[in-house]
């Protein structure tokens, strides 16, 4: 899709957006905004695509109701800093675009938005709104991940090689729909939640000896990250194996890489990618590799978070999670995939990693 | 040698010759603050409430609507007199009566009575007589006028203060014009005048409150006119006077009863001056206290007047009727309020009568809130029995402890623990009884029984829900235009963000936009007020 198509579009769906509800009040009708409701109550697991996605339940926001109307304010506010950033081309971070919209309404105490959660909420809405990814709405997320292996590839016209980038790798923008592979000699990429263990690995120059990509990202995958790996998946043929702690939140991770998240379920049929497997921390590589020692006792919050994992449609009739899932209480502790080193500091790289990958052990 | 002698003289007797009759004066003098004459302010505020309470109770017994004016005026070219004038058109006095009732300590016909009368708490205004008299050395002046076809009565009264009797010291017939019946009485003495708390002025505000259906005018040493002005056009009903209730009784009162009691049998002494005893009862107490009941009562001595004390507490009699109770009225405390408090929202409680110590008593609680009361402080408590405010010594009465034990934050006010509530509020208490348990002789605060504080409380929190409900209400109200004016805030940023998105102008977004709203608040008030309604209903 050219560049130039894509801002048009986003734009005509925003001005849309302005008429519907300029119309709303011309017609002295109170305004409203109609949305699909974002929660598990209204996601539908979508078998036959194994992916998340979004029932058909809408809620509707009104301005003249003392619950919707400061949201409302804040999605119209929005709104039109979009369309400004669209009119100037130019691209804004989640961070800008909240700063653009704080401030005083005048002769008032209140702020339009208050923190970045309120504003990034109402870029999620309008993404639903104008059926237009966040992206197209020029609106970026920090960039938090970072890359290593042997691909080269080209990006705003510079070339780069995934291999020669000394000990950080190539850190991954928040767009990553435009960048051109060159060259990609890997035969499965590796993902994982924590930067230190990508460091381990790219010190270890894991990526050089398994010929594979390594990436990694703090904590939640960013649409970015995922949008690569899916790129790489589906135009390269490249397994994707994730390798996280073992703890409901681990669990997740891999569950929005593989099926999309709930808060995005609007978008995952852009960032899931069904064929990712698990590779561990499993609960059969603690008993393997006597992991017990380094169990770190789960909180409540995280016997709850287990609990509501284990009862998501996609992993409740799926035995091997079951399995997985009924250890893991029993255990009623986790383990961090740092625990590895406890054998020796590459023992991950050496024997762990290598051993799963020969003899296929993952979790589908 | 008559010294020796004197010195051989037995020291009993030498005490005898000092040891003599005190005069009830004398007493008075030393006693003043049984009296409320402790200080020159009060005393002022006493000789006010003595002369208005006596014409107030007289009116009533009358069947007249209550006008009554007071006047204090300085005497001229002195610091602390004053001089008291006090009217009424109530039925006046025979002149044979005059002397005594303004000329003899406790003399009166309010005393022995069992009767719901404002006249009970004062010791009379022949103490205010004697009282002018010590303090200035002139005597009471009383005009009466007892028929409109008789000529008028002047007096001129001191107190011979050692044997307590009346000197007449003029007499004469005059004419009144104008006037049909009535008393007018004039005292000097020394006083304070102040304003504000505990002033004439403030007990005065608080007499017209609980007796809306008397006419008050007052003019003040500063020549300041205040008009209490008549709310209600009905005379309280006439209490009835009831006989004591055995469980009311002490034993003195009892040994007393004996002695002067016409019946000839212990039975009949029983049956007749008591209520709610009957034959069965009366045989009854005289069997448990093993007396004859044919026996007579003067002969019952002491030691057989105290087991018959103990029976009659031992026997199970009726409570005492209580149609010789007077209150005031929930509407008429509501109208009292009204005209003597700015506020906007009035509400009061009529208990029905309860009994302690087998005295029948009835409770009353008014509350006004919000308008220019002011907001941060504590509550005013205004505080009555049979209709007579009371001034002193708030915090040992039992009201205050009653106030302060219920949560008013259940009802809108806020209320640290141990205090008064705080809010744009007034809180009145009534309580009406044929005799009023005070703390002490001042005769300033209610004895806390535990049946009284008990039935206060039950009144309080009957009016405290009444007040939350209108609180909550108006705090709903307040809500609703907040919202309005919030969104009257918002509309211009919407207007604008709409208009960016759209291309319309800014200027129609936003008149338009108040139109809808001026619609959508409408009908959400609508919506509210049948809310309301329905819950009326």
């Amino acid at each position: 899709m050219p560049k130039k198509k894509k801002r048009s579009i986003a734009k005509d769906e925003l001005k849309k957006f302005g008429k519907k509800l300029a119309d709303d009040i011309k017609r002295g009708k109170n305004p409203e905004i109609t949305l699909p409701v974002r929660a598990l109550s209204n996601i539908i697991f979508d078998k036959k695509e194994c992916k998340l996605v979004l029932g058909e339940n809408v809620a509707k926001r009104y301005f003249f109701n003392v619950a919707h109307a400061k949201r409302f304010l804040q999605t119209v506010e929005i709104a039109s800093i979009c369309k400004r950033l669209i009119d100037e081309n130019k691209h804004a971070s989640l961070r800008d675009v909240f700063y653009m919209a704080k401030r005083t309404i005048p002769k008032t105490k209140i702020n339009i938005v208050d923190q970045q959660s309120e504003s990034d909420k109402a870029i999620e809405d309008l993404e639903l709104i104008t059926n237009c990814s966040r992206e197209m709405l020029h609106v970026t997320a920090n960039k938090n991940g970072s890359v290593a292996g042997n691909v080269i590839i080209e990006d705003r016209g510079d070339r780069i090689d995934w291999s020669k980038l000394g000990s950080g790798g190539w850190s991954i923008p928040s767009v990553t729909d435009e960048i051109e592979f060159k060259k990609v000699k890997a035969k499965y990429v590796l993902y994982m939640e924590k930067a230190a263990v990508w460091e381990r690995l790219h010190e270890d120059r894991f990526w050089e000896k398994n010929k594979c990509i390594i990436m990694s990202s703090m904590g939640q995958t960013t649409r970015g990250i995922r949008r690569l790996l899916q790129r790489l998946y589906e135009e390269f043929d490249l397994p994707i194996y994730v390798l996280v702690d073992n703890d409901p939140w681990g669990i997740y991770i891999y569950s929005v890489i593989k099926y999309g998240s709930i808060s995005l379920a609007h978008i995952s049929g852009k960032l899931a990618i069904p064929g990712v497997k698990f590779l561990g921390i499993s609960a059969d590589d603690i008993e393997k590799y006597g992991l017990q020692r380094h169990f770190i006792k789960f909180t409540d919050k995280d016997i709850n978070r287990l609990k509501q994992i284990s009862q998501y449609a996609w992993f409740k009739n799926n035995k091997a999670w079951q399995r997985q899932f009924k250890k893991m209480k029993q255990n009623g502790a986790k383990v961090e995939i740092q625990a590895l080193s406890s054998k020796g500091i590459s023992f991950i790289s050496e024997k762990y990693l290598p051993e799963k990958i020969k003899s296929k052990d993952f979790l589908d | 040698m008559p010294k020796k002698i004197d010195r051989e003289k037995i020291a009993a007797e030498v005490l005898a010759e000092k040891q003599r009759e005190i005069s009830v004066s004398e007493f008075f003098l030393k006693n003043r603050q049984l009296l409320g004459f402790d200080n020159p302010k009060k005393a002022l505020l006493t000789a006010v409430k003595e002369a208005v309470d006596n014409s107030l109770d007289a009116c009533e017994d009358m069947r007249v609507l209550p006008e009554i004016s007071v006047s204090i005026k300085q005497i001229e070219g002195s610091e602390n007199r004053f001089k008291i004038v006090v009217e009424d058109n109530g039925p006046g006095i025979v002149d044979a009566h005059i002397p005594r009732v303004f000329g003899k300590l406790l003399y009166g016909s309010k005393f022995h009575s069992l009767k719901c009368s404002r006249g009970q708490q004062g010791i009379g205004i022949s103490a205010v007589t004697l009282y002018g008299q010590l303090t200035t050395g002139k005597g009471i002046r009383v005009f009466s006028k007892i028929s409109p076809k008789k000529p008028a009565s002047f007096f001129e009264i001191h107190i011979d203060t050692k044997h307590n009797e009346p000197m007449v010291v003029k007499h004469e017939k005059i004419e009144w014009e104008n006037k049909d019946h009535g008393l007018k009485l004039e005292v000097e003495l020394e006083g304070r005048f102040t304003k504000g708390r505990q002033s004439v002025e403030d007990y005065l505000k608080q007499v017209a409150m609980v007796n809306p259906h008397a006419h008050i005018i007052y003019v003040s040493p500063e020549n300041e006119t205040f008009e209490f002005v008549r709310a209600i056009n009905n005379l309280p009903v006439e209490p009835k006077e009831i006989k004591p209730h055995p469980y009311g009784i002490e034993l003195g009162m009892l040994i007393k009863m004996l002695k002067e009691t016409k019946a000839r049998t212990l039975q009949a002494f029983l049956q007749t001056e008591f209520c709610r005893v009957s034959s069965r009862i009366a045989k009854e107490i005289c069997k448990k206290a093993g007396l004859y009941e044919k026996a007579r009562p003067s002969r019952i001595a002491v030691q057989e007047a105290e087991t018959l004390y103990k029976a009659i507490q031992k026997t199970k009699i009726m409570s005492p009727p209580t149609n010789c109770l007077v209150p005031i009225g929930e509407e008429e405390i509501v109208e009292g309020l009204k005209k003597e408090v700015h506020a906007e929202f009035f509400a009061a409680v009529t208990r029905p009568p309860a009994v302690y110590r087998g005295r029948p008593f009835l409770i009353e609680v008014g509350i006004a809130y919000g308008g220019n009361l002011p907001t941060d402080d504590l509550v005013k408590v205004y505080r009555f029995a049979n209709r007579v405010p009371l001034m002193y010594q708030q915090s040992a009465c039992a009201s205050t402890q009653a106030i302060i034990n219920t949560t008013w934050r259940n009802y809108g006010l806020s209320q640290s623990k141990g205090a008064l509530p705080v809010g744009p509020a007034v809180i009145l208490v009534h309580m009406s009884s044929v005799w009023v348990p005070f703390t002490s002789e001042a005769k300033e605060a209610i004895a806390p029984y535990p049946e009284i504080i008990k039935e206060m409380k039950l009144a309080l929190q009957e009016c405290g829900r009444k007040l939350g409900s209108y609180i909550r209400k108006t705090i709903k109200a307040r809500q609703q235009r907040e919202r309005a004016s919030l969104f009257e805030k918002y509309i211009p940023e919407v207007a604008s963000a709409i208009s960016k998105l759209s291309g319309e102008k800014r200027e129609k977004l936003i008149l338009c936009l108040n139109k809808i709203l001026r619609k959508e608040y409408k009908i959400v008030k609508n919506a509210e007020e049948k809310e309301e309604k329905h819950s009326k209903g």
